[in-house]
C-alpha cells in the first residue's frame, strides 16, 4: 500500500513504528543537516513561547530547568559520592 | 559527606566533554537577537533597555575615542553577569570560579589598556605614576609602588573575581551541610542554620551582580587613564 505522502515529508508523529528504520534514513545526517535541525528547534521554541505578545516567566524558566537537569547528567558519576553513608 | 568541600569547583566530564564548555557557551542561548519588529517581545526588550543601561553607565566618562571600547566591555559584563548568576542554580557549574579564566580575562584586557596609553600618550600614561604634590624626598619610593601597584593590577582583577564567587560557594555547601546535618539531632538549631542559608544564598546572588559590575567597571576606569 503506497503512501498518499512521500515517507521522507512525513513528520515523526505519523511515521508508523515499523517505517521508523526506513523514515530515519531519510533523515539528513550531515553537518550542515544537523546544524538545520538545531536551528529549526530553537526557532520552534523561540517562537512559541518567547518571540509573543505577552510572554512570561515559563519560556525562559524551561530552558534554566533544562540547564540544571543537563548539568546533573554531566556530573552524575561526580556527584553520587555525596551520598548520606556511614562509611563512604 | 563530600569527599572534600573543593569537588564541586573541578569541572566534570562526560563523554569527553567538560562541563565548563557548556556553562561558558550557555548564556548565549539566554540572549536571543532581537528582530526587526518595531516591538519586540518582553525578553529582547528587557534585555535591551538593560544593554543600554550598561553602556550609557561605562561609556560617559569616556570621551569618543574610548567608544570603541563599548562592544567589548559590554558583552564582558553580559558574560560575568550571567555565567554568575547560572552558577547558583543547582548542579550548575560556573566557569568563574576558575583562577586560569578569569586571569585570561583580566590579563589580556589590562594590557591593551597599558600599551593602548603607553603608545598614544607615553609621558601621560608614565606621569600616572607619581600622583601630584608628593614631597621630593618620596618620589622614589613613591615610584616603585606606583609600579608595582600597576603591574599587580591583572593580577588583582583576576583573583578577586575567584576569590569572591569561590568563597561564596563553598560557604553556600558548608552551611548547607550543616543544616542537613544537625536536622536529626537539634531541629531548631538546623532552622536556624536553614535561615542563615536563605540569608547567604541572597548574598550570593548580590555579590554574583556586584562583582561581574566591578570588574568592568575597573577595567573602565584603567581605560580612562589610559586612553
Amino acid at each position: 500500500l503506497p503512501a498518499a505522502v512521500l515517507l521522507k515529508d512525513t513528520k515523526l508523529m505519523d511515521v508508523k513504528l515499523g517505517q521508523l528504520g526506513s523514515w530515519l534514513a531519510t533523515r539528513d545526517f550531515t553537518p550542515g543537516g544537523i546544524m538545520g535541525a538545531m536551528r529549526r528547534g530553537y526557532e520552534r521554541y523561540y517562537n512559541k513561547y518567547i518571540n509573543v505578545r505577552k510572554g512570561g516567566l515559563g519560556g525562559i524558566s524551561m530552558v534554566l530547568a533544562a540547564y540544571v537537569v543537563l548539568s546533573y547528567m554531566w556530573s552524575y558519576s561526580h556527584v553520587k559520592h555525596d551520598r548520606r553513608r556511614k562509611y563512604h | 559527606m563530600n569527599l572534600s568541600f573543593f569537588d564541586q569547583f573541578s569541572s566534570p566530564t562526560l563523554l569527553g566533554i567538560p562541563l565548563i564548555l557548556i556553562a561558558m557557551v550557555f548564556p548565549a542561548l539566554l540572549l536571543p537577537s532581537p528582530g526587526n519588529r518595531w516591538i519586540n517581545n518582553r525578553l529582547s526588550t528587557l534585555q535591551l533597555w538593560f544593554i543600554n543601561l550598561i553602556t550609557k553607565q561605562l561609556m560617559i566618562p569616556l570621551d569618543k575615542k574610548g567608544h570603541k571600547w563599548a562592544l567589548i566591555l559590554t558583552s564582558l559584563m553580559m558574560f560575568l553577569l550571567l555565567t554568575n548568576l547560572l552558577g547558583l542554580l543547582p548542579y550548575t557549574f560556573t566557569p568563574t570560579t576558575q583562577l586560569s579564566m578569569n586571569l585570561a580575562l583580566a590579563f589580556p584586557l589590562w594590557l591593551a589598556t597599558l600599551l593602548t596609553g603607553l603608545r598614544n600618550q607615553p609621558s601621560v600614561s608614565l606621569g600616572h605614576l607619581l600622583p601630584e604634590g608628593t614631597p621630593t624626598l618620596l618620589i622614589p619610593a613613591l615610584i616603585l609602588i606606583e609600579t608595582t601597584s600597576l603591574l599587580i593590577r591583572p593580577l588583582a582583577l583576576g583573583v578577586r573575581l575567584t576569590a569572591n564567587l569561590t568563597a561564596g560557594h563553598l560557604l553556600i555547601q558548608l552551611i548547607s551541610t550543616a543544616t542537613t546535618t544537625l536536622m536529626t539531632t537539634m531541629p531548631v538549631v538546623s532552622l536556624l542554620t536553614l535561615a542563615v542559608l536563605l540569608l547567604l544564598t541572597i548574598l550570593e546572588v548580590a555579590v554574583a551582580m556586584i562583582q561581574a559590575y566591578v570588574f568592568v567597571l575597573l577595567l573602565s576606569l584603567y581605560l580612562q587613564e589610559n586612553i
